[in-house]
C-alpha cells in the first residue's frame, strides 16, 4: 500500500471507532474537547524534570480508551510510528546534559536522559489523548463541538470538508502515482513531472470543487453549512469534565507517585 | 404543484471560448413526463440540464418551469421544485453522515432540525436507503451513494426531478433498483443518460442531442428503430434489442 | 504560539467570510484535501539524491488569498495532529504559526507579490515563489533563534546559531519554492483564470494592509516569542522546528542539528548557573554540588512510587474493560 492509501486507511480507522456506541462516544464531544485541551495544559507546564509526576496523568488517556474499548494495538502502533519525532528531539539530552540528577544505588542517572525520558513521556500523554480524543468523538462530532465552543464556522466547515474530501482527492492522487510508477520503473518523479502530476491532480480538484458548488447550489446553499442533529449536553459531561480538571490540578500540585513511593518505602523527604 | 411542466424555448448557450454548446433547443414536458435525453458524449446532454435549474444560463432563450421564468431573481423557487441529482455522487454527498446529506435541503428551507430529520428520513425510507443514515458517505458504494443522493434531492418535495447519467457505475442489482424506483415516482423525470435500455424501461419519450442540436423527439420506440438518425447521432439501438449473435 | 495563530486564525476567518465569493468554502474545502494528499507525494530534487514534498502554505496564498490560505494550511495541520500524532497538539500553535501565518501574511504579500504581480513572465513566477519560500522559511529560522536567545542561554553566539540555521532552511525553502513554482507553471498555462482568484487590492490602502498585517505579525511576533518562552511550553518549539526540517522530507543531517541546538537550551535552562552544560561537559560528569532538591532518598521513592501509579492506572483500565466484556457478553445472551 502506498503512502497516501495509509493515510487514509488511518483516517477512516479512527473515524469509525468514533462511530461506535460506547461510554466514551456517548460523552459529549464538547466534554472530551475541553478536557483535553486542559490535560494537554497541565502535561506541558510541569517543568523540564518531570517524569514520575506525570505518570497518574496516564490515568486519563488509559481509562478513556478503556471506556471506549479502543483496540491497544492500533494506537500504540501509532504512537510508536510518530515517536521519531520526539525521539529525535530529545534524543541529544542525555548527551548534553550528564550531570547525574538522580542516584539509585550504586547509578548516577544524568539530568540529561531525566529531560529525555520526560520528553518521550510528554510525547506519549499529548498525543494519546488527542488520538483517544478522537477516537471518541469522531470529526463530525469534534467539529459541531469545535462550533459550539465558539470555532468560527469558517473553519470547522473547513475541516469538515477537508476530511471529507481527503478521501476521493487521495485515491485520485494514489491511483495516479500507481500509474506513473508502472511506467517509470517505480522511481520518483522529478520536479518537472511531479508539476504535471500534481498539477492535473490541482486543476480536476477546482473542478470538483466547483461542481460540489453547483451540487450545494441546487439545494439551497446559502453559506450556512447547518447539521439536522445535535446534542445535549447532561449531568455526566459536567461531572466528566469537573472531575477530570479536578484529578488533574491534583496530580499538578502533589507528586503522587512520590508519596506513594515514600508511603512504601517508609523514606521521608 | 400540478402543472410544472418544463418549456425550453429556443435556448443557445455558448462556452466562454464562443464555442456553441446548444443550438435553438426548443421543447416542452409536461407534468408527470418520463423523458430520457440521449447523445454521443460532448453532445450537449449535461450542459442542456444544467439550464433546467438554473444553473445556467442560457446565452439566447429561455427557460420557464410552470409559469416561473428561470432566472436570477426565482433561483429558490426553482431549486425547490426542481431536483437535480449529478452524475458524480461525491460532488452531492458532502455533509459527515447520510442524514445529514439528506437534510441539507430541508434544513436551508428554513425548517427545524426535528422536521428537517423527519423528512430526510422519509426521503431514505423512499429510497430503500434507512439504514444508511448514520453511514460516513466516504464508505458507501456507489449505488449506495446514488440512493443516498436521490434521497437528498427528494427531501425537498421537488415536483421535478432531473438526472444526470444515474446507473452510470452502478452494478446490475443497484441499476435494476434505481430502474423500479424511477419508475415508481410520480414526478416529472427527466434523465441524461447512455443507458439506453433504461431509457426503454423508464421514459415515454426520448429526446435526441447531436453537436448541441434537438435532432429528434418522439417515442423510444420510433427513435430507437430509425437506423439512420442512431448512426448519425453516433448511437446504437439498445442493447436489448440487438440481436446475440 | 498558540496565541498568536489564533488571533491570526479568527481575524482571517473574519476577513474570509466578508469576502467569500460563491465557492469558497468548497473550494477552501478540496484544496485543503489537494495539499494533504500532494504532501504525500515526494519528488526527487535534482542535483541531490534526497526527495522533497510540497508544504503549501504559499501555493495556497496565491490560489485562494493569504485568509483563506491560512485557514487551509491550519485544518491540514490540525487533521495532521489528530489524526497522525505529527508532534501533537502542543506543536499545532507552532507550527500553524510556522507554516501558516508567516508564508500566507508574509512571505507572500511582501515578496511574492512585489515580484510577480498579475501577467509577470515564467521566469518572474519562478523566481518570486523561489525567494518567498526562501524568505517564509528563513523567517521561520529566525523566529527560532530569536526565542532560544532570548531564553538567555546558548553557549553559540547569535551568529553562530544562525549560521547553522539558515543553510537547512535555505535548502527547505528552495524544495518548496520548486515544488510551488512547478504546479503554478502549470497551472498558468492550462488554466490562467484560476490564478485571478486572489483579487489584487486596488486602493492605496488596501494593497498597503497586509505590509501593516505582516509588520503587525512580525512585531508581535518577536513580542510574542519572548513572553511566549517565559512560559513553560518548550515543546511546541522542538515540535516546530522538527516539522519545519521535516516537512520538506530533506534528508540532510539538518533536523538533528535543530534539535541538538534547541536541547542545549533544554539541557540548561532551568540550571541556576548557566555555564553548568558546559562546565559539565567538560568536566564529563563531575557531580554539581549546588545542584538543588535532589537526593538519594527522594529518587528511590520517586521511582518506586511512579512504579505503583503506573500499575494502578493499568489496573483502572483492566477493571473497565473487564466491565465492558461483562455487559458485552450479557448483551449478547
Amino acid at each position: 500500500m502506498s503512502r497516501i492509501d495509509v493515510a487514509l486507511r488511518d483516517l477512516r480507522s479512527l473515524d469509525d471507532l468514533a462511530r461506535r456506541d460506547s461510554p466514551l462516544t456517548r460523552l459529549d464531544a464538547r466534554a472530551q474537547v475541553i478536557t483535553t485541551l486542559v490535560f494537554s495544559v497541565v502535561v506541558v507546564s510541569f517543568d523540564r524534570y518531570a517524569v514520575s509526576a506525570l505518570l497518574p496523568l496516564a490515568l486519563y488517556p488509559i481509562s478513556l480508551a478503556a471506556l471506549g474499548d479502543l483496540p491497544a494495538r492500533p494506537l500504540l502502533r501509532k504512537l510508536a510510528i510518530a515517536a521519531p519525532f520526539a525521539l529525535l528531539v530529545g534524543l541529544f539530552n542525555p548527551l548534553l546534559d550528564r550531570a547525574p540528577l538522580l542516584t539509585l544505588g550504586e547509578f548516577a542517572i544524568a539530568g540529561g536522559w531525566v529531560s529525555f525520558a520526560s520528553i518521550m513521556l510528554r510525547f506519549a500523554l499529548t498525543v494519546g489523548s488527542a488520538l483517544v480524543l478522537i477516537a471518541g468523538t469522531g470529526m463530525h462530532e469534534l467539529c459541531a463541538a469545535l462550533g459550539r465552543l465558539g470555532v468560527p464556522g469558517v473553519f470547522t466547515a473547513q475541516l469538515l470538508f477537508l476530511f471529507r474530501y481527503s478521501f476521493v482527492l487521495g485515491g485520485e492522487a494514489s491511483s495516479m502515482m500507481t500509474a506513473y510508477e508502472l511506467r517509470s520503473g517505480g522511481r520518483r518523479p522529478g520536479v518537472n513531472d511531479y508539476g504535471r502530476l500534481a498539477g492535473h491532480l490541482l486543476l480536476r480538484a477546482f473542478e470538483r470543487a466547483q461542481r460540489i458548488h453547483r451540487a450545494m447550489i441546487a439545494r439551497g446553499f446559502d453559506g450556512e453549512l447547518r447539521s439536522a442533529t445535535s446534542r445535549i449536553w447532561t449531568r455526566r459531561d459536567t461531572v466528566f469534565v469537573l472531575g477530570w480538571c479536578a484529578f488533574f490540578l491534583v496530580v499538578r500540585w502533589v507528586n503522587i507517585p512520590q508519596w506513594l513511593g515514600q508511603a512504601v518505602t517508609g523514606q521521608l523527604p | 404543484m400540478s402543472h410544472h411542466y418544463v418549456e425550453v424555448r429556443r435556448v443557445t448557450y455558448a462556452y466562454p471560448d464562443a464555442t456553441l454548446a446548444l443550438r435553438d433547443v426548443s421543447f416542452r414536458i409536461e407534468h408527470g413526463e418520463a423523458v430520457g435525453i440521449v447523445g454521443a458524449n460532448g453532445a450537449g446532454k449535461s450542459t442542456l440540464l444544467l439550464h433546467l435549474n438554473g444553473l445556467l444560463t442560457p446565452t439566447e432563450g429561455s427557460v420557464v418551469i410552470g409559469d416561473i421564468p428561470v432566472a436570477a431573481e426565482t433561483r429558490e423557487q426553482i431549486h425547490r421544485s426542481v431536483g437535480f441529482v449529478f452524475q458524480d455522487a461525491d460532488d452531492q454527498l458532502f455533509m459527515p453522515t447520510v442524514l445529514d446529506d439528506v437534510a441539507f435541503g430541508p434544513m436551508n428551507m428554513g425548517l427545524s432540525q426535528a422536521e428537517a430529520r423527519a423528512r430526510a428520513q422519509a426521503a431514505l425510507d423512499l429510497v430503500d436507503a434507512a439504514q444508511l443514515a448514520t453511514r460516513a458517505p466516504y464508505r458507501l458504494s456507489g449505488g449506495e451513494k446514488r440512493s443516498a443522493a436521490i434521497a437528498g434531492v427528494l427531501a425537498m418535495s421537488p415536483s421535478i426531478l432531473v438526472l444526470d447519467e444515474p446507473s452510470a457505475g452502478l452494478d446490475p442489482a443497484a441499476r435494476r433498483r434505481l430502474i423500479a424506483l424511477l419508475c415508481s415516482f410520480s414526478h416529472t423525470r427527466i434523465i441524461a443518460t447512455h443507458d439506453l435500455d433504461l431509457v426503454l424501461d423508464v421514459c415515454k419519450r426520448v429526446l435526441v442531442l447531436h453537436g448541441g442540436r434537438l435532432l429528434a423527439d418522439g417515442a423510444p420506440r420510433d427513435i430507437f428503430n430509425d437506423t439512420e438518425l442512431l448512426a448519425s447521432c453516433h448511437l446504437e439501438a439498445p442493447l436489448s434489442w440487438q440481436r446475440r449473435s | 504560539m498558540w496565541a498568536l495563530s489564533g488571533l491570526a486564525l479568527a481575524y482571517s476567518a473574519r476577513r474570509v467570510e466578508a469576502q467569500a465569493r460563491d465557492y469558497t468554502a468548497p473550494l477552501m474545502g478540496v484544496l485543503g484535501a489537494f495539499v494533504f494528499a500532494a504532501q504525500m507525494i515526494n519528488f526527487s530534487i535534482p542535483a541531490t539524491g534526497s526527495s522533497g514534498h510540497l508544504g503549501g502554505g504559499l501555493l495556497l496564498s496565491v490560489l485562494l488569498g493569504p485568509h483563506a490560505a491560512l485557514i487551509v494550511i491550519a485544518s491540514v495541520l490540525t487533521v495532521q495532529a489528530l489524526f497522525f500524532a505529527d508532534g501533537g497538539l502542543l506543536a499545532l500553535g507552532a507550527n500553524i504559526f510556522n507554516l501558516g501565518v508567516l508564508p500566507c501574511f508574509v512571505a507572500y504579500p511582501l515578496i511574492y507579490r512585489a515580484i510577480a504581480s498579475a501577467g509577470a513572465s515564467d521566469s518572474r513566477v519562478v523566481a518570486a515563489t523561489l525567494a518567498a519560500a526562501v524568505a517564509g522559511l528563513l523567517l521561520g529560522s529566525l523566529g527560532v533563534v530569536l526565542q532560544t536567545v532570548a531564553s538567555g542561554i546558548t553557549s553559540l553566539s547569535f551568529s553562530s546559531f544562525v549560521t547553522l540555521m539558515v543553510p537547512i532552511h535555505l535548502a527547505i525553502g528552495i524544495v518548496e519554492g520548486l515544488a510551488t513554482s512547478a504546479l503554478l507553471l502549470f497551472i498558468r498555462r492550462a488554466r490562467p483564470d484560476l490564478l485571478d482568484r486572489a483579487a489584487a487590492p486596488r486602493t492605496f490602502a488596501a494593497r498597503f494592509r497586509p505590509l501593516f498585517v505582516s509588520l503587525a505579525v512580525a512585531a508581535a511576533v518577536t513580542a510574542g516569542m519572548l513572553s511566549w518562552f517565559a512560559s513553560t511550553q518548550p515543546d511546541g518549539l522542538e515540535w516546530s522546528v522538527d516539522r519545519a526540517a521535516g516537512i520538506a522530507g530533506v534528508t540532510a543531517p539538518g533536523p538533528g542539528v535543530h534539535g541538538w541546538l534547541a536541547r542545549v537550551q533544554e539541557g540548561t535552562s532551568f540550571l541556576p548557573d548557566y555555564d553548568f552544560a558546559t562546565k559539565a561537559h567538560a568536566s564529563d560528569g563531575a557531580a554539581e554540588p549546588a545542584w538543588p532538591n535532589v537526593s538519594a532518598g527522594t529518587s528511590v521513592a520517586g521511582l518506586t512510587g511512579g512504579g505503583i501509579t503506573l500499575a494502578l492506572v493499568w489496573l483502572v483500565a483492566w477493571l473497565i474493560r473487564r466491565r465492558h466484556q461483562i455487559e458485552s457478553r450479557r448483551k449478547a445472551e
